[in-house]
């Protein structure tokens, strides 16, 4: 009789704790790399630059982490970003004061996100339509409403105090940068430490088993959807804010393809199950380190691409070597 | 616990880096200037791509001590970030071709604010906040894409107009033509839509144009991408009522078939994408403290190109 061949425990664990750390420690030496080969990056309004340029994204793939760990899918991130802003920078138009109408705003363009992901959750839960399908069809709803009450155009705001939030530094750093730190260290607590964040992973892998362990499946895949319309809503009150306008037609545009290339290099998992808000936040800033670094080194912009998507792929060729 | 103690030495170290690395900079004694400018998304901002690395290729050579770095971005979001790196990268001027005049405002208004020199191509800012306007006059544009369509209409007919991005630049445009159009009552302007100043776009417009109206005397593109793609639905539909049409930019495609008497394209008005090159020259010039120009806007006329002197307008080495 064969008997399994037994690994060394130690081997095992290390193993184990680098596959963990292994976005950290990509990070980290692609910082140490960049840094040491271009002065230009090296300054501190560079590296605050860079945090604030990958706020919006990052902040829309923390929702996006949580959908993807609980099994589904959300592509209309962007187009809900798009529409959100949009809402809220024709009810800030209409309103005289300038405060009122930044509150104003605020709340319309988180109501926005939710109802957007209501809608996704109940076609998801309710509906019982695939969530790559359900989300395929809003991301052109939400885009085709934007587009309308925009009439294809960029909306613009005069208000002097919206434009002061967005490019406010409270202690230095830009507001947006703190949003998305705050959100997922938010997040984070919510995934790691709540009865919740146990059900989302639990969903993710083995749905069958959930609902056998009486987890209300459809409810915690809802909430997954309607935190990603969260997300997308704070993520459009933000980029709105720093450039006073907001384009129907650009905002947004392939949002949800950073935030799934964000998470899956953060090592969530496709699949459902897997995944971490810590490693998505490194992921998130892979992807705008090395953006930042090759505009500094000065490679034409149309190779951009090709080096994220090159990076996405190793990213998840390692993590199943590792997983097999 | 050993998980935390990797996350944290990887922490540390990112921190440590930082630290060190911070305050570390070069001063190599270049004189270096950004040019922020859309991508070439289509002909005539391929054409403001390819004069910018003319000039720099020219500027550079001439003066080695002048660094000019061209960064483009394809939309109005990325350009703002794409200007932030070349403030980190420690320019002294900045020429900016905005993308869209209201989100690059606040980005524009900073760069002021820390006192570099800049110079806005083409397309305004919300607020004029820049040391130099270097523009094509719009407005002469409009008037004679009118006049060389009234002149030739004879004073009557009806017209389709397609306009291009909702902004200042089309707006200015599109004003001087219907002006010009008011003097001729028996030009009938049936319809004016936007075509976004896309070929593809043109295109699809062109063939609605076509559908709802059957018989047609001259349509404006008022760009020459535009242009093509409306002749290409003209073309594919078999009709024969239109006279001809105008376009504008003075693209080679187009500047060919004034040359060769095409009989549907008889004129066109110049909108060349070598303004860049001007406004990179102004900006290395204002650097090195002897300004070109006087005043704050410096205007490239439009010009009319007709058979006759097409020959001198056709440059088939530019891509556009």
């Amino acid at each position: 009789m064969n008997e399994p061949k037994l690994t060394p425990p130690q081997t095992g664990i290390w193993k184990k704790y680098l596959n963990d750390a292994r976005p950290f420690l990509a990070l980290a030496l692609l910082l140490a790399v960049c840094m040491l080969s271009n002065e230009s990056f090296r300054s501190v309004q560079n590296l605050l630059n860079i945090t604030r340029q990958v706020a919006c994204t990052g902040i829309a793939a923390l929702g996006m982490t949580l959908v993807i760990i609980a099994g589904g899918i959300d592509l209309s991130v962007g187009s809900l970003l798009a529409l959100s802003g949009v809402s809220a920078l024709m009810v800030m138009g209409r309103i005289a004061d300038p405060r009122l109408a930044v509150a104003a705003a605020m709340l319309v363009s988180l109501g926005a996100g939710i109802a957007g992901g209501v809608l996704n959750g109940l076609l998801v839960t309710a509906g019982k339509v695939p969530p790559f399908i359900a989300t395929l069809g809003t991301l052109s709803i939400f885009r085709s409403l934007a587009l309308y009450l925009a009439n294809a155009g960029t909306l613009s705001s005069s208000n002097e105090f919206f434009r002061e939030t967005g490019s406010c530094t409270p202690l230095g750093i830009p507001l947006a940068t703190i949003c998305f730190l705050v959100l997922a260290a938010g997040f984070a607590v919510l995934l790691n430490r709540t009865a919740f964040g146990r059900h989302v992973c639990a969903v993710g892998a083995n749905p069958r088993a959930a609902r056998y362990a009486a987890i209300g499946v459809g409810k915690v895949q809802f909430m997954t959807y309607v935190l990603a319309g969260l997300s997308a809503g704070i993520a459009a009150f933000l980029f709105s804010s720093r450039l006073n306008a907001i384009s129907s037609t650009d905002a947004g545009l392939s949002y949800e393809l950073d935030a799934i290339a964000g998470a899956v290099i953060g090592g969530t998992a496709m699949n459902g199950g897997r995944g971490s808000i810590a490693g998505t936040v490194a992921g998130v800033f892979i992807l705008g380190i090395i953006s930042n670094a090759l505009d500094m080194w000065g490679t034409s912009a149309n190779l951009q691409g090709l080096v994220k998507g090159l990076i996405i792929i190793v990213a998840v060729l390692i993590q199943r070597q590792n997983n097999d | 616990m050993m998980k935390l103690n990797l996350k944290s030495a990887a922490a540390v170290c990112c921190a440590a880096a930082m630290v060190f690395f911070g305050g570390c900079k070069q001063d190599d004694g270049k004189i270096r200037i950004g040019v922020s400018i859309p991508s070439a998304d289509h002909g005539w901002t391929g054409g403001v791509v390819w004069w910018a690395e003319q000039t720099k290729k020219d500027l550079e050579r001439k003066d080695p001590k002048l660094e000019i770095i061209i960064s483009t971005a394809k939309d109005s979001a990325e350009q703002v970030s794409r200007i932030e790196n070349l403030l980190v990268q420690g320019v002294k001027a900045l020429v900016v071709l905005p993308h869209e005049p209201a989100p690059l405002t606040g980005i524009c208004e900073q760069v002021k604010q820390r006192g570099l020199y800049l110079v806005v191509v083409d397309r305004g800012l919300q607020k004029d906040v820049q040391d130099l306007t270097v523009a094509g006059d719009n407005a002469e544009f409009g008037r004679r894409c009118a006049e060389e369509m009234a002149k030739r209409l004879q004073g009557k007919g009806d017209i389709l107009i397609m306009e291009g991005v909702p902004c200042e630049v089309n707006t200015l445009r599109v004003t001087a033509f219907r002006q010009v159009m008011k003097k001729h009552p028996s030009i009938r302007i049936l319809e004016s839509q936007t075509s976004g100043w896309s070929q593809e776009k043109g295109l699809k417009l062109m063939e609605n144009f076509l559908q709802k109206y059957p018989k047609i005397d001259a349509v404006w593109a008022g760009d020459d991408d535009v242009l093509t793609g409306a002749l290409k639905a003209y073309a594919e539909s078999k009709r024969h009522d239109i006279q001809f049409f105008i376009g504008g930019g003075g693209s080679k495609a187009i500047v060919k078939r004034v040359l060769d008497r095409d009989p549907l394209v008889p004129v066109n008005v110049t909108y060349p994408p070598r303004m860049i090159a001007f406004g990179i020259e102004y900006a290395a010039a204002a650097v090195k403290g002897k300004p070109m120009v006087k005043s704050k806007r410096a205007i490239i006329p439009a010009e009319v190109i007709t058979p006759a002197n097409a020959k001198y307008y056709y440059q088939p080495s530019s891509p556009y």
